[in-house]
C-alpha cells in the first residue's frame, strides 16, 4: 500500500484511539489521589510514540514489559496488570 | 473464504458460535486444554476435562460438520501446586491415542515463577517421551517477553524437542522474532481488548511474511472474537493481500503445522 492509503484506511481509527489516550490522561488526572507505576510506564512508554525511528509498537511493549531474566520464587497472583511494578525502583 | 481455527476454547462458547464458524467457511476447530476460569479441586476435575475435550466436544462439534481436534496438559496457571501437576501429568498419556489428539499444549508460563518453569518442563518432557506436537501459551501484557524467552531456552535446552514441532502462540511485536528466528511456529491471537488486534497481526505478516505463522481467535469465556480469524482474512484482503496469500494464512499454513500430526484430517474437498 502507498502511504496515502494506508491514511485513507487507518487516519480516522488511529485519530480515535489517540483522542481516546488524552481523555484517558485527562481522566486519571481529575481524579484525586496518587500516580502508581502503571502510570509512569504508560507515559514512558508515550515517549516512543514521538520517534521518528521506526518498530515503535515493538517498543512500546518492551517498555512495558518486565526486564529481569530469571523465574521468580512464586506466582502471588494469576493476572498480569499490563505494566512491570519494578519501574518505579529502577526510574 | 476457508479456514481453520486452530485455537480455541469451545467448551466455553455456544451452538451459535459453532454455527457461525461453519457458516463463515470454517473447516476445523482445535482446542488446546486451558484455565476453566477457576482452579479445579482436584485431578479428577482434570480427568473429566480431558473426558469433554477428547469425547463429548467432538460430537458438538460434528453437529455442525466440523472436526474438532484437541490438545491436552495441566495450564500454567495451575501449575504452581507441583503435587497436584504431577496427578494430572499422570493422566495424560492414557488420552494421547483418542482421535481427535493432536499433542501437548497449551503449556507454557503465566506469571514465569520457578514452579511454572519445572511443569512446563515436565510437559515438555511428556511430548517428547510420546513424540508429540508442542503447543506454547506465552504469558500475558508485562510478562510475555520474559516469559517467552524462558520458555525459548527451556525448549532449546532439549535437544529431543524439533522447534518445526513446535507452535509458540500469542507472540507480539516484541516476541515474534525470538520465536520465528529460533525456528518454531508462531501463533497471533487476535483479542479485542489485549494481544493483537487484525490490523497490527496483517502489520507482522507484512514485516516477517507468512512463512510458519498462524492466526487464531483463542475464543474462550473471556472477551473474544470466534469470527477474528476470517476478519482478519477480510483486514489482509482490504489492504491487497491476495486472495492465495490470505488463504495461505487463514488454511495452509495451519493445515501444513497440524498436518504433521497423522490425525489431522479435513473432510474431503
Amino acid at each position: 500500500m502507498t502511504r496515502q492509503q494506508v491514511l485513507d484506511l487507518y487516519f480516522v481509527e488511529a485519530r480515535s484511539k489517540l483522542i481516546d489516550i488524552a481523555a484517558f490522561l485527562d481522566r486519571a488526572q481529575r481524579a484525586e489521589g496518587a500516580d502508581d507505576f502503571r502510570l509512569q510506564s504508560f507515559r514512558a512508554a508515550l515517549g516512543h510514540l514521538r520517534s521518528r525511528a521506526p518498530d515503535r509498537a515493538r517498543r512500546v511493549l518492551a517498555s512495558l514489559s518486565d526486564p529481569t531474566a530469571k523465574a521468580i520464587k512464586a506466582a502471588g497472583n494469576k493476572s498480569a496488570c499490563g505494566a512491570w511494578p519494578g519501574v518505579k525502583a529502577t526510574s | 473464504m476457508r479456514f481453520i481455527e486452530p485455537h480455541a476454547h469451545m467448551v466455553s462458547r455456544t451452538t451459535d458460535d459453532y454455527l457461525a464458524l461453519a457458516a463463515a467457511g470454517c473447516e476445523a476447530v482445535c482446542e488446546p486444554a486451558f484455565w476453566a476460569g477457576f482452579d479445579r479441586g482436584s485431578a479428577e476435575g482434570f480427568h473429566d476435562y480431558f473426558c469433554q475435550l477428547t469425547a463429548h466436544e467432538p460430537r458438538r462439534a460434528a453437529k455442525f460438520g466440523l472436526p474438532h481436534f484437541a490438545w491436552l496438559c495441566l495450564n500454567p496457571k495451575e501449575a504452581e501446586d507441583l503435587k497436584l501437576a504431577a496427578e494430572v501429568i499422570e493422566l495424560i498419556p492414557k488420552f494421547l491415542d483418542c482421535p481427535n489428539v493432536l499433542g501437548i499444549g497449551e503449556i507454557g508460563l503465566n506469571r514465569n515463577s520457578r514452579n511454572e518453569l519445572k511443569v512446563f518442563e515436565q510437559q515438555v518432557d511428556l511430548a517428547a517421551r510420546y513424540q508429540q506436537l508442542i503447543l506454547v501459551h506465552t504469558p500475558h501484557l508485562e510478562d510475555k517477553l520474559k516469559g517467552t524467552r524462558l520458555i525459548i531456552d527451556a525448549l532449546q535446552s532439549d535437544r529431543r524437542i524439533n522447534p518445526a514441532r513446535v507452535i509458540i502462540d500469542h507472540v507480539e511485536e516484541h516476541t515474534i522474532a525470538l520465536a520465528l528466528e529460533a525456528g518454531f511456529w508462531a501463533g497471533m491471537t487476535l483479542y479485542p481488548e489485549s494481544k493483537c488486534t487484525a490490523a497490527r497481526a496483517v502489520d507482522m505478516i507484512e514485516a516477517y511474511g507468512a512463512e510458519r505463522l498462524w492466526m487464531n481467535s483463542a475464543c474462550d469465556w473471556g472477551v473474544s472474537v470466534p469470527l477474528a480469524v476470517p476478519r482478519a482474512g477480510l483486514e489482509m484482503r482490504r489492504r491487497g493481500h491476495s486472495a492465495a496469500a490470505v488463504d495461505r494464512m487463514l488454511h495452509g499454513n495451519p493445515a501444513e503445522f497440524l498436518g504433521q500430526s497423522p490425525k489431522f484430517k479435513l473432510a474431503p474437498e
